[in-house]
């Protein structure tokens, strides 16, 4: 069994009332933390955990803390980030809804270190029953002292609010959060200002994700320098995996960094393996919008080695043949998945998601939408395939926030993977309109790669 | 003051000062074009991205390139920046692809469009565009609605530039006029189609680089090239009174204010922009009502400017120049991998 940090109680019946949380050790590290150490020694501790952000950058939570500008006079915000809504990620989501007050412990922790006496949850609209487990377990929080005045005696005041948005998957990105926690739309700011000099009502503002803020309270409760003991080489500690697609057993595991992704996908402790016994057709690793691999790369790099669960080996052979960890949602596809299908699953979600600001992405991204529709419709030509290559590359890199990458990638990954694919769907619009073709992909004779 | 260079040309500029703005006091073909940013709106620019240039190092300090492009107006300069637009054919490629999208749901109705021959977007797909289209899919389509009773919104025209959002914030009050919906399918309104009432409200109409927000008193009257633009003024109580009357012989046949060579309102003499109110806009619409000053220089290029043709002619012997690998006026032309297709390349 791998080390469990996060997910070690949320078996524990009752788990998400404050009562049992407490009688399981909860708040306890928060209650030494207020007493016995200084704001800067809760950073100093984040930063020699090596956490990584887990809402999908992977940037360096200890770092990023260290940016936050504290001029006299200002205050300072933490916002949590909890809009998960990135197709194939829901770890948050089981996070909250089993175990509320580990992020509400974490929340005060990171506040108390940050020196914000206000900080605020932005949860998805599709959450509201979330938001309910939340202030729930917030009221307890303020009715034993947890919240609110001179907290466990240490003089520390602090607020937290739940803030439900409307449920855009833009309002994720960290600057339209803020536009949108402040009552606008939910537009991405242009940067720079970051939020650390700059962030909400412009004040000097941290943004981290749920599991992110959650792991503050192992890593004091062990000490950055064994939390960092776990995983492998820059990436530390444990991750949040959402697991779904034709796997035995979809949900959310909890796993060290580094484990090889072989053993996740095929081990009974994680995946259980291909549904029906069929075989691996490509794995989306991080989230919809990181490239798609092919079994083969998938399960080793393009050098042979074993791919691990880890931000540095899901990266290696970068785009070429290699991926991103991301924000941990793991599709898994099998060999009767169609690979143009999906796609175009997922650029109509990124089309719909555009906020529009940008011309690359307002208008690119229901361009690359439509000629899927139509290579999928059979009325494609060798040309759209080449005209979607074009499209993603002159998005990239072109619009203000990263939903034009998010929108991008998954295209030029296709293209680049499964480029044969495509052209079938071109060359033989007939085989696309028979029935049998739209179950089962193999009917007739397409194969992977 | 930080140094930068642009297209191989160095100057020293203030600190704080966008890419852009040092582009424009350089002068000349290296200015990058916007259809965003407006020097007079506050938090205008970054959303078009037609201003995209590279950034080969980016300061003295740390000179490593920017890895992505950068958005030329809301940039500022580093000592010792060195910035390429049009001698990156990577950049130019880059900037055709943003048209592409600009142009890719436009109505392309310019011979019904009262902007025609005084719009950006014309110019810019002039300079920078393909011959054709490869979008072959509908085009979106909005019905055109009032903002009022004299302004008229084409929204099937709109770049969604957010300028006009920009005026109905910073110089009307209340937040009526702004953006609906999202995406593709966003669109500028007012809320529930209410006009916005104020003073300086016409002001939108200036500030459309594209044919979406006209002025209904002009609507149709004649295209813009027949008309003779005339500097004039009266002395008004709400605004500044400085115009451009754009006559057909005494007939007064439109009223704007004045632009500059950015296509911009030009600036009072306290340095204040020269909004003009919709009285003076909509309302005086007589010769006597004015003082003429005389006829107005219009420097940009398009088709009202007298040489317009002769300026064309010019460039596309530069751009000849250019794809025989010479280097006219000592600017070093990098070659990249794609094509120098002379309509990308202006
Ligand atoms: C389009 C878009 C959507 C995003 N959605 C989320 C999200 O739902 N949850 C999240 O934590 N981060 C999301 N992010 C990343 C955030 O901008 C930000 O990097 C993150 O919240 C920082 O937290 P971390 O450092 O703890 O990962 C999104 C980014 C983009 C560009
Ligand atoms: S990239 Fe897309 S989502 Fe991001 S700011 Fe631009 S239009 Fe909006
Ligand atoms: S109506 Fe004109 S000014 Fe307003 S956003 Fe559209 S193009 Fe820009
Ligand atoms: S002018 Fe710079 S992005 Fe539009």
């Amino acid at each position: 069994m791998g080390k469990k940090l996060l997910l070690k109680n949320d078996h524990i019946p009752g788990i998400n009332t404050l009562e049992v949380y407490r009688a399981n050790g909860g708040y306890s590290v928060l209650e030494k933390a207020l007493k016995t150490m200084s704001p800067d020694a809760i950073v100093e501790e984040v930063k020699k955990s090596g956490l990584r952000g887990r809402g999908g950058a992977g940037f360096p939570t200890g770092l990023k803390w260290s940016f936050l500008a504290r001029p006299e006079g200002v205050p300072r915000y933490v916002v949590c980030n909890a809009d998960e809504s990135e197709p194939g990620t829901f770890k948050d989501r089981y996070l909250m809804e089993r175990i509320p007050h580990l992020l509400v412990e974490g929340m005060i922790a990171s506040s108390f270190a940050l020196g914000a006496r206000t900080s605020y949850i932005y949860i998805r609209g599709e959450y509201f029953y979330i938001a309910r487990i939340l202030e729930q377990a917030i009221d307890e929080a303020y009715k034993a002292g947890l919240l609110g005045k001179n907290i466990f005696g240490s003089g520390f005041d602090h607020d937290l609010y739940v803030h439900v948005g409307a449920g855009a998957y833009i309002c994720g990105e960290e600057t339209a959060l803020l536009e949108s926690l402040e009552g606008k739309r939910g537009n991405p700011r242009i940067k720079p200002p970051f939020p650390a000099v700059a962030g909400l009502y412009g004040c000097p503002t941290v943004v981290n994700n749920v599991e992110t803020i959650a792991a503050v309270i192992p890593i004091l409760e062990m000490g950055g320098e064994e939390y960092a003991k776990i995983g492998i080489g820059k990436s530390t500690g444990t991750k949040l995996i959402s697991a779904s697609g034709h796997i035995n057993k979809p949900g959310v595991y909890e796993i060290e960094l580094g484990l090889p992704v072989e053993e996740f996908i095929y081990s009974q402790e994680y995946c259980g393996g291909i549904k029906g016994g069929r075989k691996l057709k490509a794995v989306v690793a991080g989230g919809s919008s990181v490239p798609v691999l092919p079994a083969d790369l998938i399960l080793k790099t393009a050098g042979g080695e074993p791919r691990l669960m880890s931000y540095e080996s899901l990266g290696e052979g970068g785009f070429a043949t290699g991926t991103m960890l991301g924000s941990g949602g793991f599709i898994v596809m099998d060999e009767d998945t169609s690979i143009v299908k999906n796609l175009y699953t997922f650029a109509r979600f990124y089309h719909h998601e555009s906020c529009g600001q940008c011309s690359p992405c307002r208008e690119g991204t229901g361009w690359m939408e439509r000629i899927l529709h139509k290579i999928l419709d059979g009325h494609g030509t060798l040309k759209d395939i080449d005209l979607l290559w074009d499209i993603q590359s002159k998005i990239e890199g072109k619009t203000i926030c990263p939903l034009g990458e998010a929108a991008a990638w998954p295209v030029a990954a296709a293209i680049r993977h499964f480029r044969s694919e495509f052209e079938e769907y071109v060359t033989h619009p007939e085989r696309i309109r028979d029935i049998k073709h739209y179950y089962r992909l193999n009917a007739s004779g397409v194969t992977a790669g | 003051m930080p140094k930068v260079t642009i297209d191989d040309i160095p100057i020293e500029v203030p600190e704080g000062t966008t890419i852009l703005q040092a582009a424009r006091m350089i002068g000349g073909d290296i200015v990058p074009p916007a259809m965003c940013y407006y020097s007079k709106l506050k938090t205008s620019g970054g959303y078009c991205r037609t201003c995209i240039v590279k950034v080969e190092q980016g300061s003295e300090k740390d000179p490593r390139p920017m890895p992505k492009p950068v958005a030329s107006c809301r940039t500022t300069v580093m000592d010792g920046m060195v910035v390429r637009n049009i001698t990156s054919v990577e950049n130019l490629e880059a900037r055709a692809g943003v048209v592409e999208f600009l142009l890719l749901n436009h109505p392309l109705d310019c011979p019904v469009c009262d902007q025609a021959g005084e719009c950006d977007l014309q110019d810019l797909g002039y300079g920078h565009g393909a011959q054709e289209t490869r979008n072959d899919f509908p085009r979106r389509e909005f019905e055109p609605i009032d903002i009022g009773d004299k302004i008229k919104l084409h929204m099937n025209r709109c770049i969604l530039c957010y300028r006009c959002v920009k005026v109905a914030d910073q110089l009307t009050d209340g937040r009526c006029h702004g953006v609906l919906n999202r995406g593709e399918a966003s669109e500028i309104s007012t809320y529930i189609e209410k006009a916005i009432d104020n003073d300086f409200s016409g002001n939108v109409i200036d500030v459309c680089p594209v044919g979406a927000l006209t002025d209904k008193t002009f609507r149709f009257k004649s295209r813009v090239w027949y008309t003779n633009p005339i500097d004039a003024h009266r002395d008004c109580p709400t605004c500044c009174g400085k115009v451009r009357l754009w006559n057909q012989g005494e007939e007064v046949l439109r009223v704007t204010a004045r632009k500059d060579q950015w296509g911009e309102v030009q600036d009072n003499e306290d340095g204040s922009p020269a909004w003009i109110c919709n009285t003076c806009r909509f309302e005086k619409k007589h010769i006597n009502d004015w003082v003429i000053e005389g006829p107005s220089k219009i420097s940009r290029h398009s088709v009202i400017s007298a040489n317009h043709y002769e300026n064309a002619l010019r460039n596309i012997k530069a751009d000849t120049l250019k794809m025989m690998g010479a280097k006219p006026h000592g600017v070093k032309v990098e070659l990249g991998t794609g094509a120098l297709d002379p309509n990308n390349n202006k």
